[in-house]
Order: C-alpha cells, then sequence, then structure tokens
C-alpha cells in the first residue's frame, strides 16, 4: 500500500503530538539583500500538525522565508525556533542532523541531473546507510504514493515539470520528516498537474498529520488545501462537505517583505483589510 | 558595467580570500572525520586522471619533440648537440612537465569542477543537498581535491615520460643522435633535487586546480551566463595561481637543493 510509507511511523508521531510546544517559531526576522529589504520583522507560530499556507505575490520574499526556516539562510536579525531548536545560530554540521526531521520540496524540484530517479529518491536512504532492499522497497512506496512508480528508472530530464515535482515530493516524504518544506509546488505548471500536487500535499497532511508550510501565489490551489480533505475508503482527495474547511490548514500572507494576514481561512475570508480584500478578489 | 567603490572593492576581495581559505581548509580536513565518499574519490580519479590522459600525453610529447629540435640548433652552436638529452630531461621533469601537466588539466578540469557545481548551485541542487542532510564541501569539494591532487601527481610523470620520448624521437630520427647517447645523457643530467623539485609541483597545482574550480563553482550566481562566467574565472584564476606558485616553489626547492 503506498499509505504504507506515510503511516509507518504514526506511533512516533503520536508521541510527538503530546507536545504542546510549536514546530515553528519565527520572531522578528528581517533580512536585507544589497540595500533591499526582502523580509521585515517577520513573527508567526506553526504548531504541530498544522498546514501554514503561506501566500503573497511573486517577489513577496516567501521562499526565502522557507530557506530561512531549514537553516539554509541566516536572517539578519530576529531568531527562528525549529523543534526547539534556534536554527539562525546553530552550526552547519548541527543543522544537517535537525535536517534528518525536516523533509523539502524547492521551487524548481531541485532534482540531482546526474542521478536516476530512484537514486534522487533514496538519496537520504544512501546517506544513512540503508541497505540496499529495503531503500528499494521505500522507493517504491514512495513513487506508488505520487503514482509515478513507473519512472523508477527514468532521469529528471526525462521527466516533466509536474512529474519533477511529484518525484520532489516523493523525496522528501521518504525519510517521513516531522516537517514538510513545500516551497512553490504547484509554480510554473498548468491548472491540471497543479491540482495534483495539491491532492498529494492533501493527502500527506490527511494521512500523517504532518506539520508543513506551503508556499503558493495562487489563490485557487490555497483554497483547494483548505477545502478539501483525503478520503481514506475511496483513496481520493474530495471537497469536504458542506462547504468545511479544514481546521489546521492556516494562512500567513506576505506582501513586500511583510506579514499583512496571519490566522485562519474563515478570518482571511472575511477580512477587512482593504489591500488584503483587493488581492483576494 | 558600473565602477565598485574602492571601499567594497576591498570588502569584496577580502571576503572572496576568507571564503577560498574556508572552503580549502574544509575540504582538506573533512578526510580526517566521517563521513567519507570514498566512491566518489574514485570517480573524480577515473574522470580527472584517466581522462585527462590523452591530452597530457600528446601535450607532453610534443613539448620533448619541440624543445629536442629547438634546443638543437642553439646547441650546434656551440657543437653539443649531443647534450639534447640533458636538456630536455632537465626541462621536462623540472619544469614543462609539471606545469604543463598543471595548465592543461587546469583547462580541462577547474572548468568543469566549476560549471558542474555552478549549474548544480543556480538549479538549488547544492540547497537540495544541504536540505537533504548532506554537507556539499565534504561531498563535492573534498573527493575533487584528493582526486585531483593524486592523479596530477601521475600525470605528471607520464607527461615527463612522454616527454622525453618525444625528444628520443627527434634527436634519433631528425637529429641522428644515438638513441642510446641520448637516454644515458638524459638519465646522468637528472638528481634527486630535480625529481623533487618536479613531482612537488603538481601537488601544489593539484591543490589550485581543484580548490578554484570549486570556489567558483560554488560561488556561481546569475543563471547559464553565471555559470559560464564562473568557468572562465575558475580557468584563468587557476592557470595564473599555478604559473604563481611554481615560481614560489622553483625558488623554494633552489634554495634547498641548491639547483
Amino acid at each position: 500500500m503506498p499509505e504504507d510509507i506515510v503511516s509507518a511511523d504514526t506511533q512516533q508521531k503520536q508521541g510527538d503530538a503530546g507536545s504542546s510546544e510549536p514546530v515553528v517559531v519565527v520572531e522578528g526576522v528581517s533580512i536585507t539583500f544589497d540595500v533591499k529589504p526582502v523580509l521585515q520583522d517577520i513573527s508567526f507560530t506553526v504548531q504541530r500538525g498544522e498546514t501554514r499556507i503561506i501566500l503573497g505575490p511573486a517577489g513577496g520574499g516567501k521562499s526565502v522565508l522557507m530557506k530561512l526556516v531549514n537553516g539554509l539562510m541566516r536572517p539578519d536579525t530576529g531568531t527562528i525556533r525549529v523543534f526547539g531548536e534556534d536554527v539562525t545560530r546553530m552550526k552547519e554540521k548541527d543543522l544537517f542532523m535537525l535536517r534528518a526531521r525536516i523533509g523539502m520540496v524547492f521551487q524548481e524540484s531541485a532534482l540531482f541531473d546526474s542521478l536516476s530517479v530512484e537514486d534522487n529518491v533514496a538519496y537520504r536512504l544512501h546517506e544513512d546507510r540503508v541497505p540496499e532492499e529495503e531503500a528499494h522497497q521505500r522507493v517504491v512506496e514512495a513513487l506508488q504514493f505520487v503514482e509515478l512508480e513507473h519512472t523508477i528508472a527514468k532521469f529528471p530530464p526525462e521527466l516533466s515539470g509536474g512529474m519533477r515535482r511529484r518525484v520532489s515530493i516523493a523525496r522528501a516524504i521518504i525519510a517521513k520528516p516531522d516537517l514538510i518544506l513545500y516551497d512553490s509546488p504547484t509554480g510554473g505548471l498548468d491548472p491540471i498537474t497543479s491540482t495534483t500536487i495539491v491532492d498529494l500535499v492533501v493527502k500527506q497532511r490527511d494521512v500523517t498529520n504532518t506539520t508543513s508550510l506551503v508556499i503558493t501565489h495562487r489563490l485557487q490551489d490555497a483554497y483547494l488545501l483548505a477545502r478539501s480533505r483525503f478520503n481514506t475508503e475511496t483513496g481520493k482527495v474530495e471537497p469536504i462537505p458542506n462547504d468545511g474547511i479544514n481546521d489546521t490548514t492556516k494562512f500567513l500572507v506576505l506582501n513586500e517583505g511583510k506579514v499583512v494576514f496571519d490566522g485562519s481561512t474563515q478570518e482571511l475570508v472575511h477580512t477587512t483589510d482593504p489591500w488584503l480584500r483587493e488581492y483576494l478578489s | 558595467m558600473p565602477f565598485a567603490s574602492p571601499e567594497n572593492f576591498a570588502k569584496q576581495t577580502v571576503a572572496s580570500i576568507q571564503g577560498y581559505s574556508t572552503l580549502s581548509w574544509r575540504a582538506i580536513t573533512n578526510l580526517f572525520s566521517r563521513p567519507r565518499y570514498w566512491a566518489d574519490v574514485y570517480t573524480q580519479m577515473d574522470s580527472i586522471g584517466v581522462g585527462s590522459m590523452p591530452i597530457v600525453v600528446l601535450t607532453g610529447f610534443f613539448t620533448g619533440c619541440v624543445l629536442a629540435l629547438q634546443s638543437a640548433t642553439s646547441l650546434q652552436a656551440f657543437g653539443s648537440v649531443s647534450l639534447t638529452g640533458n636538456l630536455v630531461a632537465l626541462s621536462m621533469v623540472k619544469e614543462l612537465g609539471p606545469v604543463l601537466t598543471g595548465l592543461m588539466v587546469s583547462g580541462r578540469n577547474a572548468s568543469g569542477m566549476a560549471s558542474e557545481i555552478g549549474s548544480m548551485k543556480v538549479t538549488e541542487q547544492i540547497d537540495a543537498m544541504r536540505a537533504l542532510g548532506t554537507d556539499p564541501v565534504r561531498k563535492l569539494v573534498t573527493p575533487r581535491l584528493y582526486a585531483t591532487v593524486f592523479m596530477l601527481f601521475f600525470l605528471t610523470i607520464l607527461s615527463d615520460t612522454f616527454g622525453i620520448a618525444g625528444g628520443a624521437l627527434v634527436s634519433v630520427a631528425l637529429l641522428g643522435l644515438n638513441g642510446s647517447t641520448y637516454f644515458h645523457n638524459s638519465y646522468r643530467a637528472l638528481q634527486y633535487g630535480d625529481v623533487v623539485q618536479g613531482l612537488t609541483k603538481p601537488l601544489f597545482s593539484g591543490f589550485i586546480i581543484a580548490t578554484v574550480g570549486c570556489y567558483f563553482g560554488m560561488n556561481t550566481k546569475g543563471g547559464t551566463q553565471g555559470v559560464g562566467k564562473s568557468t572562465t574565472q575558475a580557468v584563468v584564476v587557476s592557470s595564473v595561481f599555478i604559473i604563481i606558485v611554481d615560481l614560489l616553489v622553483t625558488r623554494a626547492m633552489i634554495g634547498i637543493f641548491g639547483r
């Protein structure tokens, strides 16, 4: 079963869920490139099991924020705590260990061109010296989850943009991370492929309750995420009945490097902020 | 292109030296702690060493040929054409073998490293590697550094050998010298210090090629244009460094061995 990949460590996640400490805490983060401020005094919190959609126009600093959370960049000011550890002050060596608990899907997939799909997805398992047979089995399961098991022997340049994005998701989830960062997983894709990707994010969210940050600048993708659920009986993603909204999905809206909204889907829909209303319309 | 202010230029230069030094130090010391990527080291040895053999052999051989022809013209004036073997052997082993091999390998591999790592940088593959818990310096730079230093040593020996052989071919076929005399003179001309000098240089050249190539690759910015720029800079800087360091090593070796 493809779901095995995401349900095998349910026990551990349930244990983690007992902790009330937020998974991500961003406090007063600012960063400037050359003379241009990219993020200014950003603060927000992501609770365990929460899916936080980071929304905003292109060039608003969303991807930079994602890289800051994963410790790939350091802010000029402010602190970022992930699983209680301050990633802004950690040594790179310690960050590598922390990142074992974090999966990341990059904007342009960032698959290793010279490696096959199997080696790309199994990259972290190979690093952890997982036996080859077990690694292969887990790769197959991860690829089944994204419905791309037939591409296992292909190389990234042979895949379409949407397929590369799905392989990237398989690579991010194979190590069963406690936090998944999706950097514009639907960026540059056609609407049908975007929906397929959003469905995978919903499926991952509902099957494992993994905490995640999802960047998007497409409103329809954000609403689809908030209003859909994965039906374990049919194995399909469907709208939540009676116009329902997923409680664990929240929004953070960025504009020109500043937080203009931080709250639930309902609060976002009923906002009175003029810029936000115009952006949403 | 706008001119950078002297202050910014100084800051950028200091930052570059700092970045290069840090990268080099990490690349060296990574071998003394786990994880070690031996498979990548062997892959790079094959790519850098075996892959560079044809150009090194051809360059060495024809340099030896030309050296024999050119020196014979000058030696003829003193009636010492028979010393062609001495001159070719000394020139190849002490200077031309190490430097030309370094420059050829630099042209082939410093550019290759800069473009390969640079492409990975601009397509976020380096960030992806870090996000997957792998140190890119340990995975990409350290194997290239040790593979280049190790293989350049043997490539230089190969270049010296083919250079002397090329000189022999010209001396026998065109200058009418006795082959046995040529090799005997070549052997007699070389002393311990000359060989040490010739085989010390590739260690420095290998270090320069790998660290400079990887440094420019890891600091690539600006898409495909940036990759092209990094590649060019890597070849230019490593070639110039090789020649400068050659001078310094030569001076140091003369100080140590007296020749």
